[in-house]
């Protein structure tokens, strides 16, 4: 039992300054894994914006785009409009299933390598060991009075920081303008102040956060570790320090004295120094691990160096963990991977992912609505015929312009027009030319005999006068006298 | 609870004396940049109490030294709005009406506009949508116009009203209260009645319409036109048509007849702008019934029977 007093010296402190972490260079299979990837991802990421591609004379040219002024998604072939707002519903349920697939499989693996977070704390680091060399020099660096050098080292740094920061927010508006007009623009000042302030905000989050915050964002900050830990289960893969193997540890020189006292682990402690978030994987598996095994990559070669098997560190499920514990052999990690939960997973993610791509090559770029007027409900017109008002809309999601016919059946003796026509030149159907890319509305005017049921349901169809014959229909009522309330 | 506190022999950190079921909790330290985080946003706040207005007294609240009001904005943004609007309203005020219709775009902003102005204006008497109210108020969706259905005429009715009793230029009429005043006796009303429930194709020709088609020729013809039709010049509503705006039935008919409604209309010149006036009329042409060109008199043209299709017994709905 500690006293109160115990609890007022360091351990009772309120609050905790950042301890500095300066992770090692380490060279190894995951390492280099983790490069490609950072290099795939920030690829990505920076030159997506510039890909063109050619839709027309009536379309943005730009590969990927968010063009919320008028409310477009491209996306290389495709174009969304807002009401088909469920392919971007449905790509954001399959990232969901794709978590929980790669989590269940492999654990944090969206932690170790593919987060904005830790790609960007990766890239910083590279930057910390460029200007101010590796962990040692890092380290004596921060430690060390304020000289010129430290100065003009920081100032560098800082610098170059902010260079990537801003590069990063920079690259996030191109998503949402073309990409070359608004670089000229956003240097000539003509850019739209949204564009000035997101830059600014994304500039200031990245410098911040990669530059300085790092893996305090990973422990503290981030949701998403709680939420992986209850993903996971005894079969997920973890990097595991394996202690069933390595304790008690103890030095080379040790360990030859005492041939069989001291188990692998040579208390080197280079999987501490590479850590990028600082800890030590041999406490066990913790919240702080983002399962990026830049520790395994270290222990392997420190294991190669001392002549002994790899893996003293490695990717681990806890059932393999306990069986190993208990003598036994562990199965592949194959295994592992397809168990019935993952192919679960995986199997509803490609249901959804066939679905969209099915109902994406299915959809008609020709779409109606029609909305009945309801004040009046119907006109009584001085011939004794009667008159319902709808409202029509006609979306031309084609990029370019077309002639489309709205034909009317179902309702005996009727005739429509729109507010262009007139009632005397009505007939069974119309014409209409379609602009490219756009919404057309009109008011429709459908006139039939005063006789016949207060109620009566017809047809709206509309189809287009080229190649593409698929067009869209709709069921809508026609009111009578009688109908009222 | 202080001595259940202890330093915890894992992980080294002090617990902080909650305890459950052997699970003990962990006092761990906040990180430092937490609290400054804490005061930037206090600072923040004092700032922000600074600049904006924050704290409410009495009367009002604090004003800032920045001097916003969410009131100002909006009368800004009302201001930009207004300048945003004004190429096309200043093209709407120097085309006339008659050629909007020759300008889609310049129609389509007025029809908007209208629709907007109508929902202030208009809606307390000619319902949402220009319906109207059953022997009230006409509606305005149909094709029939007591003064004419067209642009140029829609947007004289609104300036100018109907039977204005303080406006010179105002549209005006009256049909004498032939009951009433005691011009027909009951009797020579009720054949009358029939006359018009004839031409409107609602009765069978009887003695009785044949005596009141002699009445209407001497007492009504000079109005409705002899064979009924209506007389716009004088907003005399066409009597073989299919629509009544007091109602179609012998006991409407014989009302309006007795003592006629001669309902009134404002004129908006003197409350409505002359842009807000050819928008409203654009609106209102646009709801179904405007009429490409002025027709202004149909009395004199040949009896025209309605169409037969679908007409109820009395030919009301
Ligand atoms: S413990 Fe190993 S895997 Fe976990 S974050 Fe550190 S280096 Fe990466
Ligand atoms: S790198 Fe391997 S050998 Fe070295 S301390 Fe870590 S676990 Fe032990």
């Amino acid at each position: 039992m500690a006293s109160p007093e115990d609890l007022t010296g360091e351990h009772g402190s309120l609050y905790a300054a950042r301890k500095g972490v300066y992770p090692k260079k380490v060279d190894g299979p995951f390492r280099r894994f983790k490069w490609a990837i950072m290099a795939v991802t920030l690829a990505i990421y920076y030159g997506t914006p510039w890909i063109r591609w050619d839709r027309g004379p009536h379309a943005p040219d730009q590969a990927v785009l968010v063009d919320l002024a008028n409310r477009r998604f491209y996306m290389f072939q495709i174009e969304i409009w807002p009401h088909e707002f469920y392919y971007v519903a449905g790509l954001l349920i399959m990232a969901g299933i794709g978590l929980f697939l790669v989590t269940s499989a492999v654990g944090r693996a969206w932690c170790g390598y593919a987060c904005p977070q830790t790609v960007w704390t990766d890239l910083f680091q590279h930057v910390d060991r460029l200007i101010d060399g590796d962990r040692n020099a890092q380290i004596r660096l921060a430690n060390g009075p304020w000289t010129a050098e430290k100065i003009a080292k920081r100032t560098l740094k800082y610098a170059i920081y902010l260079t990537v920061a801003f590069w990063t927010g920079g690259a996030w508006i191109m998503y949402f303008a073309d990409a070359p007009t608004l670089t000229q623009d956003f240097w000539s000042g003509q850019a739209a102040p949204v564009a000035y302030v997101t830059v600014a905000v994304l500039t200031a989050t990245t410098f911040v956060l990669g530059g300085f915050l790092r893996e305090q964002v990973c422990i503290y900050m981030c949701p998403w570790p709680r939420i992986q830990t209850a993903m996971m289960d005894e079969k997920s893969l973890l990097v595991t320090y394996k202690d069933w193997r390595g304790e008690p540890r103890g030095s080379v020189k040790k360990a030859e004295k005492n041939p069989g006292a001291f188990g692998d682990c040579v208390d080197c402690n280079q999987c501490v120094a590479v850590c990028p978030t600082g800890i030590d994987i041999r406490e066990g598996p913790q919240i702080g691990c983002i399962t990026c095994a830049l520790c395994i990559d270290a222990c392997d070669s420190v294991m190669a160096q001392v002549g002994r098997p790899r893996g003293l560190i490695d990717y681990c499920t806890l059932d393999d963990a306990a069986t190993e514990k208990a003598g036994g052999v562990a199965p592949p990690i194959r295994k592992t991977l397809f168990r019935p939960r993952t192919l679960i997973y995986f199997g509803l993610w490609g249901a959804i992912g066939l679905a969209m791509l099915f109902a994406l090559g299915q959809r008609t770029r020709l779409d109606l609505a029609v909305q009945h007027e309801r004040s009046p409900l119907y006109v009584q017109l001085s011939d004794g015929a009667i008159r319902n008002n709808y409202t029509l809309k006609l979306r031309n999601m084609e990029l370019r312009p077309r002639d489309v016919e709205v034909t009317l059946s179902g309702l005996p003796g009727a005739r429509l027009w729109t507010e262009d026509g007139a009632r005397e030149t009505a007939g069974q159907s119309l014409r209409l030319p379609l602009a490219p890319d756009s919404v057309t509305s009109a008011k429709l005017f459908v006139v039939a005999p005063g006789a016949g049921p207060a109620r009566q349901d017809f047809t709206i169809a509309v189809r287009a006068l080229d190649d593409d014959p698929r067009g869209d229909r709709e069921t809508i009522q026609f009111d009578r006298p009688g109908t009222e309330p | 609870m202080a001595d259940h506190k202890r330093i915890d022999d894992v992980t080294g950190t002090a617990t902080s004396g909650h305890e459950w079921d052997g699970i003990e909790e962990l006092d761990t330290p906040m990180p430092r940049w937490w609290l400054w985080s804490l005061y930037a946003t206090i600072v923040w706040g004092i700032v922000y109490v600074i600049l904006y207005p924050a704290w409410p007294m009495i009367h009002g609240a604090t004003e800032g030294v920045l001097g916003w009001s969410s009131r100002g904005q909006l009368e800004q943004e009302m201001q930009a709005d207004a300048q945003r609007r004004a190429p096309v309203m200043n093209a709407i005020a120097a085309t006339a009406i008659a050629d909007l219709p020759a300008k889609p775009e310049l129609m389509q902003a007025a029809v908007q506009g209208g629709a907007a102005a109508f929902r202030v204006h208009c809606v307390q008497c000619h319902g949402a949508g220009g319906a109207g109210v059953k022997k009230l108020y006409p509606s305005l969706t149909d094709d029939d116009w007591l003064w004419g259905g067209d642009l140029s005429t829609i947007e004289y009715t609104i300036t100018h009203g109907i039977r204005n009793p303080d406006h010179k230029e105002t549209r005006t009429s009256q049909m004498p209260a032939f009951g009433h005043d005691g011009i027909l006796e009951p009797a020579q009303i009720a054949d009358v009645v029939s006359h018009v429930r004839v031409i409107s194709h609602q009765e069978k020709p009887s003695a009785s319409s044949a005596r009141g088609a002699v009445l209407f020729e001497a007492n009504c013809a000079v109005c409705h036109g002899p064979a009924g039709n209506g007389g716009r010049e004088v907003g005399a509503p066409k009597l073989t048509d299919a629509i009544w705006l007091y109602g179609g039935d012998r006991a409407s008919i014989t009302a309006t007849v007795t003592q006629p409604r001669n309902g009134v209309m404002p004129r908006w010149n003197s409350r409505l702008d002359p842009v807000t006036i050819k928008m409203l009329a654009a609106y209102v042409y646009s709801l179904g019934g405007g009429e490409k060109a002025p027709t202004p008199a149909m009395a004199a043209a040949t009896a025209e029977g309605p169409g037969t299709e679908g007409r109820g017994a009395d030919g009301q709905p």
